[in-house]
């Protein structure tokens, strides 16, 4: 166990967690201001995993395939808004489940029509493939880098997007007060379409750049979504901020558990054994974490109220 | 006098910086009613919550029949004797009027406690329901789903349940609210009836049935209990007339 | 409209008819899918208890369905290897009786439930969905490392576990006792709705303050509902995994939670038929669809989505043209 295996674990998780990211703040926004669980959030991951590979695939792309991942899931995002899910504000969540639930039946079998079930493959582009040598000597993959990065980058943005632009205020202002905001003269109808279609384009943002390194494929989507409900579950739902650090927390339990929990119970168990208990507890470790948090704040870490 | 059925000590509780109920004490003795009056926002709701368990409160004490029940839950609270009605009626909307009123009949009655025995089978549960709605003139309703009653009919069902749990002491949260003139002559007609079983606390907006109801009135202002005495005491305090009646009048 | 009770006993009557004509016709296929029905509409009666007479909403009743099914496994595979279970000081001779199994899968499962229920319904609404889904997840992810019986690739039970007197390898004998389970959960059911706990658990889902002022508590009723109704899917997902004589990680998957909750709302929501009825019919398409296209899931979709935006109550609130209770 070196220093530089810890350091590329912990580099690992950051990513991942950045990834879920991504997908809890758009969730997290959706039922902040909507006051909707949406199941179907991972199916918006899969298409913008799909547009991605599949212009990439016509182009050469990396860029066009991201804008495309962003265009789709937008898209796909705001038709489902609304066709479907406006109908499903003011139902019970019971329904809203269920009715999101149809919609990844519709999706997923829908992707394996267009495309089959073979995975297809999103190539990194060349500029950002390979290794950098960190400080330290340490190699770590750029592109993993620039994951983090851009989620980063991300965050900052919707942190401004809320609460220092006109559109920020008017979603902040949807969270408190329906009623107050139509009476402001503001086109609600307009303005939930558009957070469910920013929630959407962020999550298939995530699908293109997590396709670029796994393999794009339908069902892609569902492990995902569920840990980004660990996430908000943990942050407090509603939360963006929340979100940001259930998101970092869920992204190292999950990676460094894995590869420190079997090293772990090495120290007091023979081999074989060790490696089982400590994988199999690695396996569950994020749901426990979450179990842990709901006994201290049964509303989570930034949540007001359960 | 005799000891109190039910009595705060220095009850508070406060929200952030505001502070909803200062320092509360007041008592409710066999046979009277209680009556607590006060302007929107003076901490009534707050108080309710504090008696029935539903808030916990910052300091002070409850005490029902002696017992000090502070920390008791709403359900240990119900179980040692307090009998609340609330003032948005809070009835099984999807169940008929005599469900409703079962549920507090099985409640109350130890031994119906039963996973598998049809609870309509059992006469003396069944018996019990029916009284309470015989005596708060609803029984002809019985089989009418509870969403499909008028409001004053709900508000008769809220009573009617308190009653099934025979309580040592009633706690009604604002049970005229809403009621036609006629409605809140009836109701006011039997709670002064219902004082010799036991005594109620009763925070009542309907001034007219305060003043033909209550042994003893306690005003509470911004929090506080500003006086407490008989009808005729807080009609010629001072302090009420400007700090509540001034306003209103 | 028809009178539910009519319905009630249409589909009893149905769940007899159509294994006699299949026996008679030599349709041993029919058989099978029928076991399938009953199994799954025992799993959804159990969740039913919790969900229609409850309100709570369970994402993740897949985990008792999959513990029984574990039960099963577990105690059949030592009884096939002829290793007893070592668990520390505790030896345990595995098993092939029905009963034996039963009795482990029911009892497991509501330990499991009680576990769960206790942190769960901590919360509720949304909360109460997420979390019962991440507990899913953690017994899926948990059973696919679970190298010991098979982790991602499961487990196979080459014969059919016995039961005195019958012989369980006939698929007539087997759904018979399928469907004998499915009855007595549903007089149980019959009998819990009618009693002091159902008044007071229904009452618990529509107003829970209500049921404070009165002197219960609304969590312990919606706990005990909990159990009850894990340890019935607990019992189904034994019996489906010796209808399959396999039993896998999916069997915790959360594709399956919301399989069972789609059964209870396509019969309808709280109705003791119910689940039967969505068991009927989801087993149905999913054999009639399944042969004609291979996307069938898309009309599954397609027919939930009209179900959830216009049809509330499910099949029998259709025919009897009364809405059911509401989650």
């Amino acid at each position: 166990m070196s220093a530089i295996l810890i350091v590329e674990q912990v580099l690992n998780g950051l990513q991942f967690g950045i990834m879920l990211f991504l997908m809890a703040a758009g969730l997290t926004l959706i039922f902040g201001v909507m006051g909707l669980i949406n199941l179907a959030h991972g199916s918006l991951y899969m298409v913008g995993a799909f547009a991605a590979a599949w212009v990439a695939g016509a182009t050469g792309s990396f860029l066009l395939a991201l804008a495309a991942a962003l265009a789709a899931a937008a898209a796909a995002g705001a038709l489902v808004e609304m066709l479907v899910i406006r109908r499903l504000y003011k139902a019970a969540h019971l329904d809203q489940v269920l009715a999101t639930f149809a919609l990844i039946l519709i999706f997923s079998e829908g992707t394996r029509y267009v495309f089959g079930s073979f995975p297809l493959f999103l190539d990194i582009p060349d500029c950002l493939s390979g290794p950098v040598t960190l400080p330290g000597g340490i190699q770590y993959p750029l592109y993993r880098l620039v994951l983090i990065g851009a989620g980063i980058l991300v965050a900052l943005g919707l942190w401004w997007l809320t609460t220092r632009t006109r559109v920020g205020i008017q979603i902040r202002a949807g969270e408190n007060d329906r009623e107050m905001i139509a009476a402001l003269g503001i086109n609600i109808t307009r303005l939930y379409t558009l957070v469910f279609a920013i929630g959407a384009a962020l999550a298939g943002l995530a699908g293109a750049l997590v396709g670029a390194i796994q393999s794009v494929q339908v069902g892609m989507g569902e492990p995902v979504l569920i840990l980004a409900f660990v996430v908000i579950v943990i942050g407090g739902i509603g939360s963006i901020r929340g979100a940001f650090i259930g998101a970092l927390l869920v992204g190292l339990t999950d990676t460094l558990g894995g590869i420190f929990l079997p090293e772990l119970f090495k120290l007091f168990m023979e081999g074989g054994a060790a490696t089982q208990t400590g994988s199999a507890l690695a396996a569950m470790a994020v749901y426990i974490l979450m179990g842990f948090v709901l006994i201290w704040r049964p509303s989570g870490l930034f949540g007001s109220r359960a | 006098m005799s000891e109190p059925v039910l009595a705060t000590h220095g009850l508070m509780k406060s929200f952030g910086a505001l502070i909803a109920t200062d320092n509360v004490s007041i008592d409710l003795h066999p046979g009277e009613i209680h009556a607590i009056i006060g302007p929107n926002g003076a901490g009534k709701s707050t108080l309710i919550g504090q008696i029935s368990g539903s808030l916990a409160s910052d300091a002070g004490r409850i005490e029902l029949l002696g017992q000090d029940v502070t920390r008791l839950r709403t359900a240990a609270r119900a179980q040692a004797g307090l009998g609340r009605t609330f003032q948005i009626s809070a009835l099984a909307m999807e169940d008929s009027v005599f469900e409703n009123v079962l549920l507090g009949a099985v409640a109350a009655t130890s031994g119906a406690w039963s996973l598998f025995m049809p609870v309509a089978r059992k006469v003396a549960l069944t018996e019990r329901a029916m009284q309470a709605l015989d005596r708060v003139g609803l029984a002809y309703a019985k089989d009418t789903r509870c969403a499909d009653l008028s409001h004053g009919q709900r508000r008769q069902l809220e009573v009617a349940v308190a009653l099934t749990l025979a309580p040592k002491a009633f706690l009604m949260d604002e049970p005229m609210a809403g009621l036609g003139a006629e409605g809140s002559r009836n109701l006011t007609g039997f709670l002064d009836g219902l004082r010799s079983e036991a005594p109620i606390l009763l925070v009542e907006h309907d001034m007219d049935a305060v003043f033909a109801l209550a042994d003893r009135i306690s005003v509470l202002v911004y929090g506080r209990v500003i006086a407490t005495g008989t009808v005729e005491d807080i009609r010629a305090s001072d302090a009420v007339r400007e700090a509540y009646l001034g306003e209103s009048a | 409209m028809i009178p539910e009770r009519f319905i009630n006993a249409s589909v009893i009557a149905g769940l007899l008819a159509v294994p006699l004509w299949a026996l008679m016709a030599d349709e041993i296929f029919t058989i099978t899918l029928t076991t399938r029905a009953v199994i799954l509409a025992l799993a959804a009666v159990g969740l039913n208890i919790a969900l229609g007479m409850g309100g709570l909403v369970s994402f993740g009743h897949a985990v008792f369905f999959g513990i029984g099914g574990y039960a099963m496994g577990i105690l059949a595979f030592h009884a096939q290897t002829f290793a007893p279970l070592e668990l520390g000081p505790l030896t345990i001779e595995g098993t092939k009786s029905m009963p034996v199994i039963w009795l482990v899968a029911t009892v497991a499962s509501a330990l499991t439930a009680l576990v769960i229920g206790l942190l769960s319904l901590r919360t509720t609404g949304v909360h109460f969905i997420m979390i019962t889904l991440a507990f899913g997840q953690l017994f899926f992810y948990f059973t696919i490392s679970w190298s010991a019986y098979g982790g991602e690739d499961g487990l196979s039970i080459y014969v059919r576990n016995s039961f005195p007197d019958l012989n369980t390898l006939v698929p007539i004998q087997f759904l018979g006792l399928c469907f004998a389970a499915l009855c007595l959960a549903l007089l149980l059911q019959w009998r819990l709705r009618n009693s002091a706990f159902g008044l007071a658990l229904n009452a618990a889902r529509q107003t829970p303050q209500r049921v404070e002022t009165v002197g219960l508590n609304p969590m312990r009723l919606k706990l005990l509902a909990f159990v009850i109704s894990g340890a019935i899917t607990g019992l189904a997902g034994a019996l489906f995994a010796d209808l399959n004589r396999f039993v896998s990680p999916t069997m915790f998957s959360w594709q399956l939670s919301g399989e069972l909750i789609i059964l209870i709302i396509i019969g309808g929501v709280g109705r003791l038929m119910g689940p039967v009825i969505g068991a009927a019919i989801f087993v149905t398409l999913e054999h009639w669809l399944g042969g004609l296209t291979d996307f069938w899931h898309i009309w599954l979709g397609v027919i939930l989505l009209v179900i959830v935006l216009f049809g509330r109550g499910g099949v029998i609130g259709l025919l009897t043209g009364k809405e059911g209770p509401h989650v």
